[in-house]
């Protein structure tokens, strides 16, 4: 059994925030430079430009990449060796609390969806935990912005839509939400499992790396071809009109019901924030 | 390029158009769809705004926090489309500039004529950069809105594109026809 703290789960989230908000993944930079070179509207590239120099600033001088700093989502793997005494979901929340108050993040969380009163410390986070064999304990975090998350969808396809209904369901999202979830965008998609299970592999599609590939050949297949299919919308940088309006799509996969074929697809912004650490 | 002073001459705005940069010096306010939704409360009732809001831009931003030695946070623009349902009444009080991000309501074109008033993009996720031209920032009401609060916003060349003009011309219809395969 191996012991974990968890006021070192605390210390680690607050960390880990603090740096998603400032500090762009580098694959992600390298992505939006590569864009930038392809991209064929003038207006675009500029704002290409803009964005990546707005990067560099950030980075330099630690300055939240973007106003919105999300809805704190945190994803925990644990090994079933690990062993911790004490409120999990507390220990998070607590460093999400430090995170945002002390990193000079914003508060974007109310405390009921109807009352709408700030809870003025941006917890509660929203927590994954998934439960794995062995010792190890990680830690995934996404800063995730309104913006991008209001056009996100799940609908419940059945399987005559097939891949056709897949791909029309993605361009049509892209397509109507146009400039509004602040593209070039990364797309999730999750296909299969149930409605609340393709709305969570969507979630996590959006942490894998940038320039990773689908394990699986058929997702892997149709994430290049959504890929296409979606710059062809002409929606561009912010909606402007332009060739790169996503930087990458992920496609997550799960077996399903005989009867359905649930597709979610869950949108995020350039601001393409994550971080991860094992403890 | 253009170069805007806020309040702003409202032949000035008349003559924008759609794709045109403009830089934005002087005063503006902040507001995000707290303080929208407020500030029409007030209208219904016929009671006065907290801030006067003619020939002036509003910024659909809500910061963070300013970091000490900074007069802002990073603060770049949140999506318009949100603020539309209560945008007729802050026109008819002489609003003339409208900065945020995103397509909107069909109906906004038609009102932007009406009123000679215009909507610009900022960059969104542009926020480090955009602070930068925002040279003092002080909350003038709705404090207990946190980021949602109203703000007086002394800026120098910030940097906006007009979307949407007054003669109807519409940047997002005309750039994403011109790129759609």
């Amino acid at each position: 059994m191996r012991k974990i703290d968890l006021k070192d789960v605390t210390k680690k989230i607050k960390e880990l925030f603090i740096d998603a908000c400032s500090n762009l993944p580098e694959n992600v930079m390298e992505t939006l430079k590569k864009a930038k070179e392809q991209e064929q509207s003038p207006l675009c590239k500029d704002v290409f430009s803009q964005i990546i120099a707005n990067a560099e600033l950030s980075k330099e001088k630690q300055l939240p990449l973007c106003q919105d700093t999300g809805v704190a989502v945190v994803f925990l793997t644990i090994g079933s060796e690990v062993v911790f005494e004490g409120d999990i979901y507390q220990a998070v929340n607590e460093g999400v609390r430090l995170a945002y108050t002390d990193g000079y993040l914003r508060k974007s969380v109310v405390r009921h969806p109807l009352d709408r009163v700030n809870t003025k410390d941006n917890t509660p986070a929203i927590v994954h935990i998934k439960m794995v064999p062995g010792d190890v304990f990680k830690i995934d975090v996404a800063p995730k912005g309104g913006g991008s998350e209001n056009l996100s969808t799940v609908k419940m396809l059945i399987p005559a839509d097939g891949v056709e209904g897949i791909k029309n369901l993605v361009v049509k999202t892209v397509a109507e939400a146009g400039g509004k979830p602040c593209p070039p965008l990364v797309i999730g998609v999750g296909i299969g499992g149930n409605f609340e299970k393709c709305a969570l592999m969507a979630k996590e599609a959006l942490l894998r790396e940038i320039d990773d590939e689908s394990p699986d050949p058929i997702a892997r297949e149709l994430e290049k071809e959504l890929l296409e299919l979606v710059n062809n919308t002409g929606v561009g940088a912010m909606g402007f009109g332009g060739t790169k309006t996503c930087l990458a799509v992920k496609v997550n996969v799960h077996p399903c019901h005989i009867a359905s074929l649930p597709v979610a697809i869950n949108l995020q912004c350039h601001s393409a924030r994550h971080k991860s650490a094992n403890l | 390029m253009i170069k805007l002073t806020c309040p702003v001459d409202p032949e000035q705005i008349k003559k924008l158009r759609a794709g045109d940069v403009v830089y934005l010096s002087g005063t503006m306010y902040t507001g995000r769809d707290a303080a929208h939704k407020r500030l029409c409360e007030l209208l219904e009732k016929n009671q006065p705004l907290p801030i006067d809001v003619n020939n002036m831009a509003i910024y659909y931003v809500g910061p963070t926090p300013a970091k000490p030695g900074r007069a802002i946070g990073s603060a770049g623009p949140t999506s318009s489309y949100r603020m539309d349902a209560y945008t007729k009444p802050l026109l008819e009080q002489g609003l003339k500039v409208m900065i945020g991000k995103g397509p909107r309501c069909e109906e906004l074109k038609s009102w932007l004529a009406e009123h000679g008033a215009v909507y610009m993009s900022a960059i969104g996720g542009a926020a480090a950069s955009i602070s930068e031209s925002v040279k003092s920032c002080k909350v003038i009401a709705y404090e207990d809105l946190g980021a949602e609060a109203i703000h007086k916003l002394e800026i120098e060349d910030f940097y906006a594109i007009v979307t949407y003009d007054s003669v109807g011309g519409d940047l997002f219809a005309d750039g994403i026809k011109q790129y759609k395969k």
